[in-house]
């Protein structure tokens, strides 16, 4: 039983929401739309049971000395000064306003790591190049020359050089890439809706196993 | 004030007089929806007014303004009428142009709920076929039937990546993505985290899922237990092997990437939705070492992984993957029955190229979702 | 050469780290100037869609990014604010985004500074709604006073001069989507695009605008601003060189770069080059 609720739960969902998609009538549509909410409030309890997960694993770890435990305290400690500036340091619930003293953190530090971490992408962009394109074969000599007017015709150089370089590097956007990617695309909602199958029917033993279940 | 005596004046000049009338007005129930919407259809005047009163009259009652719109307009949609009530409406100029400028009355329209959006009739027939396909195949699996799919050589390095893992002693890093869980590939990932768990609780190999969102955490771990339970290694699970890091974006990559350069695990599996993170993990976990292989249905992101991963599934070869891991019948029919869709598609598609230049646009509108 | 080539090979990436980051600290810190930036056909379309909006009218302006992609979606944000201002377009901004609200609050801010408009009057912030594409769908279905019942800062939308006869998307002339990735510019077609037929115009990364060119060319989109060079392209076009354009010489020198990282890679390469990719 144990394995079975669970799958005839998620294959009535799965069946309800299939129909939902194609039936407009408030019979079906409303109730289609408050599962949707459900979603939501589901997803918003669940950050209960993250936030519990991050603060018990961290806490142990701390209190075993256990390797980079240092790292964890930091975590930690972020996470409930964050909390405690935001819960009584920021005006109730202007705590998102300007000067709070939420809106200082966000500013200081989690606006400037964030832009950081996505920072590092072009010199991770730089090192992949050089490590690992390589011309191997035609097709790779090909790709790597469509790179190259890419990487030049999508900035203003490339129309110093040449004013046809930007034109190739557009025209390479709109044809080529887009008919691969169309393809891979197509593929793709394929795979998603045998999935989708799979997971409705019952047929993913994922989601049926006996200690998961 | 000014506004409620133009009106008043309108009611009047409509409901009572018999004014020229000037230009047919189309009152029809808006179809495909859940009812309570009747749209209005109208000919643009040859000098449209700076505004139309949009009047509205029910049995038993007298014409009403239910709206004031723009002169530009040439349709409008009640969104207020009731279901099962017949309405009749009429539009009146106002302002500017608008003077003595009125529609004819409008047929009687009703508003009813549909059952059936006709919009959606040929993601209906496709997604009906290869429903019928997927069972029709998943039938023939049950009595036997064996298929040969290519090989993915991804795929067939999953194993052997966690082997590698079990004899260096070292872990296996699962990251199931940045999606929450209603994303199907996030839903994919966590069906291979299955497969992928078995493999690791069978080789009592370590393995670390850091989850990007809460809803995936309670899924993975549930999904890790189940495995380990499955393969008779309930005693290895540990509460810690799923752990919730954060669901900011750049935040969970400094975590992943602080987990591969101190945990150095030898195996990276990058499996799920990815956005501007893939090259910052696959990156760092190539500075590692380890052996990676990601998939991903986030097609501009799959260059990055080809670049720095060692393999990669690229779009339906990750959603395969599960079939292709569990080597399960039923899972390989609903495998053989996609690429039957694929076929009839393609097929379509160069049907439909065809017919289009030669001027038949039939089957190309059959297939509009516009 | 043979023993350079070897040497090439074992590079420390740190060498290439440093490279790229005087490259692009460089031409930002000395102002130095490589090439005019000239716009192309796609940032013309974004900027002549709001061009041919009638002055007074209202649209929504998305701003669904939070400050990891700031390089990129707030340079263009801006000046799009700056030219919607200009036109005397009032804007209602709104984020998916939880960290996305104070972006918009700058720029909003910023903007109507520069063109004198007030908060309330000309334009107002929403601010931010969980719920990804349901809250999409719920502007159209259930219309925008009851997904968003006040703005950021608790004022009733009823209360809020900007927002008055704004009931659902037959009240919003245009969509503009700055997207960083989910959700963004794609839910926005496919929710309201598709189903309310709103005109829409979007700003997104340069790593995810491939992903919208087919809706450029199915007409979903009227314009695409993809990346730091599409923000640049645009700033020119509403005449006010700022943080995109600035940016774009170092992007400039970073991309010759990394071409020549290409090249210098498989030089390296040539004296180990043999057959058997790992690479599926």
């Amino acid at each position: 039983m144990k394995r079975e609720i669970p799958l005839l739960i998620s294959m009535a969902a799965g069946i309800f929401v299939l129909i939902g998609f194609f039936v407009p009538h408030p019979a079906i549509r409303n109730t289609y739309d408050d599962i949707q909410q459900w979603v939501i409030i589901v997803v918003a309890f669940t950050y209960v049971l993250g936030m519990a997960n991050l603060m018990r694993i961290n806490t142990e770890q701390i209190q075993r000395r256990a390797k980079d435990w240092p790292y964890k305290l930091a975590l930690v400690l972020s996470l409930v000064g964050t909390m405690i500036v935001g819960f009584f340091f920021s005006r109730g619930s202007h705590y998102l306003d300007d000067r709070t003293g939420f809106s200082w953190i966000y500013l200081t530090f989690y606006s400037s790591m964030s832009s950081t971490m996505f920072s590092l992408l072009a010199f991770f962009i730089a090192s992949a190049a050089f490590r690992a394109f390589r011309v191997r074969s035609v097709e790779a000599l090909l790709l790597a020359i469509a790179a190259l007017i890419l990487m030049i015709g999508r900035v203003p150089i490339g129309n110093a050089i040449h004013p046809a370089i930007p034109q190739i590097a557009d025209w390479l956007m709109e044809i080529p890439q887009n008919a691969a990617k169309r393809g891979i695309l197509m593929g793709a909602a394929l795979g998603v809706i045998a999935t989708g199958f799979r997971v409705i029917l019952g047929i993913e033993r994922t989601y049926g196993s006996e200690g998961g279940g | 004030m000014k506004k409620f005596a133009a009106w008043i004046l309108l009611l009047v000049l409509g409901a009572s007089s018999t004014p020229a009338f000037g230009f047919p007005l189309k009152a029809v129930d808006t179809p495909n929806d859940k009812g309570n919407d009747i749209t209005l259809s109208w000919p643009a005047p040859p000098h449209p007014p700076q505004q139309w009163v949009v009047l509205r009259v029910e049995p038993g009652k007298s014409f009403a303004a239910i709206d004031t719109i723009g002169g530009e307009l040439t349709g409008f949609t009640d969104e207020t009428a009731k279901n099962g009530v017949k309405y009749r409406y009429r539009l009146a100029g106002l302002g500017a142009g608008g003077a003595g400028l009125f529609s004819d009355y409008s047929q009687e329209a009703v508003a009813e709920p549909s059952w059936f959006d006709t919009g959606k009739r040929n993601v209906f027939i496709v997604i009906t076929l290869f429903l019928a396909l997927v069972l029709y195949y998943i039938g023939q699996a049950q009595r036997g039937k064996i298929w040969n799919f290519r090989p993915i050589a991804g795929l067939a390095a999953i194993e052997e990546a966690i082997g590698r893992s079990t004899e260096m002693g070292k872990g296996v890093l699962y990251v199931p993505g940045v999606q929450d869980i209603d994303d199907i590939q996030t839903i994919a990932s966590m069906i291979i985290l299955g497969n992928v768990a078995r493999m690791t609780a069978k080789y009592e190999t370590p393995l670390m899922v850091p989850a990007n969102s809460p809803a995936v955490y309670t899924v993975a771990d549930e999904v890790v237990k189940g495995a380990y339970s499955d393969v008779g290694r309930a005693d290895a699970y540990r509460s810690d092997l799923v752990r919730y890091i954060t669901s900011e974006q750049f935040a969970y990559v400094a975590a992943v990437n602080g987990m591969m350069l101190r945990e150095r695990p030898a195996a990276n599996l990058l499996l799920g939705a990815f956005f501007a993170e893939s090259l910052l993990l696959a990156e760092t976990g190539h500075e590692t070492g380890a052996i990676q292989i990601a998939g991903t249905a986030n097609v501009h992101q799959l260059p990055f992984f080809v670049v720095a991963c060692d393999y990669t599934l690229i779009g339906e070869e990750y959603y395969a993957a599960s079939a292709y891991l569990s080597k399960d019948a039923r899972l390989l029919g609903s495998l053989k029955a996609s690429d039957t869709v694929k076929i009839l598609l393609i097929l379509t598609i160069v049907l439909g190229c065809v017919l289009l230049t030669l001027g038949s646009p039939g089957l190309a509108e059959f297939f509009a979702t516009q | 050469m043979i023993a350079f080539l070897a040497n090439l090979r074992r590079l420390d990436r740190r060498w290439i780290f440093l490279m790229v980051g005087l490259l692009v600290v460089a031409p930002l810190l000395t102002g130095f100037h490589i090439a005019p930036v000239k716009p192309g056909s796609r940032a013309k379309g974004f900027y002549d869609a709001i061009e041919k909006l009638k002055p007074g009218s209202t649209v929504l302006l998305a701003g669904d990014y939070d400050p990891g992609t700031i390089a990129e979606n707030y340079p263009m944000h801006l000046a799009a604010a700056r030219q919607l201002m200009a036109r005397n377009i009032k804007i209602i901004g709104v984020e998916l985004y939880p960290g996305g609200p104070p972006l918009a609050d700058q720029v909003l801010h910023l903007a109507g500074a520069e063109y004198k408009k007030r908060e309330g009057y000309d334009y107002v912030n929403l601010g931010y709604k969980s719920g990804n594409e349901a809250v999409m769908s719920a502007m159209g279905s259930a219309g925008i006073p009851r997904t968003y019942p006040a703005d950021r800062s608790g004022t009733p939308v009823g209360r809020i001069p900007v927002m008055k006869g704004i009931e659902n998307f037959s009240q919003i002339a245009m969509i503009v989507s700055v997207s960083a990735r989910y959700p963004g510019t794609k839910e926005w077609v496919q929710q309201v695009v598709s189903r309310y037929h709103v005109p829409m115009i979007a700003g997104v990364t340069a790593v995810s605008a491939p992903e919208y060119y087919p809706y450029l060319q199915a007409g979903q989109l009227q314009g695409l601003l993809g990346g730091m060079a599409g923000a640049a392209e645009y700033e020119v076009l509403v005449n006010h060189p700022a943080l995109a354009t600035r940016g774009m010489d170092a992007q400039s020198l970073a991309h010759i770069f990394i071409a020549l990282m290409i090249l210098l890679g498989n030089l390296a390469a040539l004296p180990q080059r043999s057959p058997g990719a790992r690479q599926s």
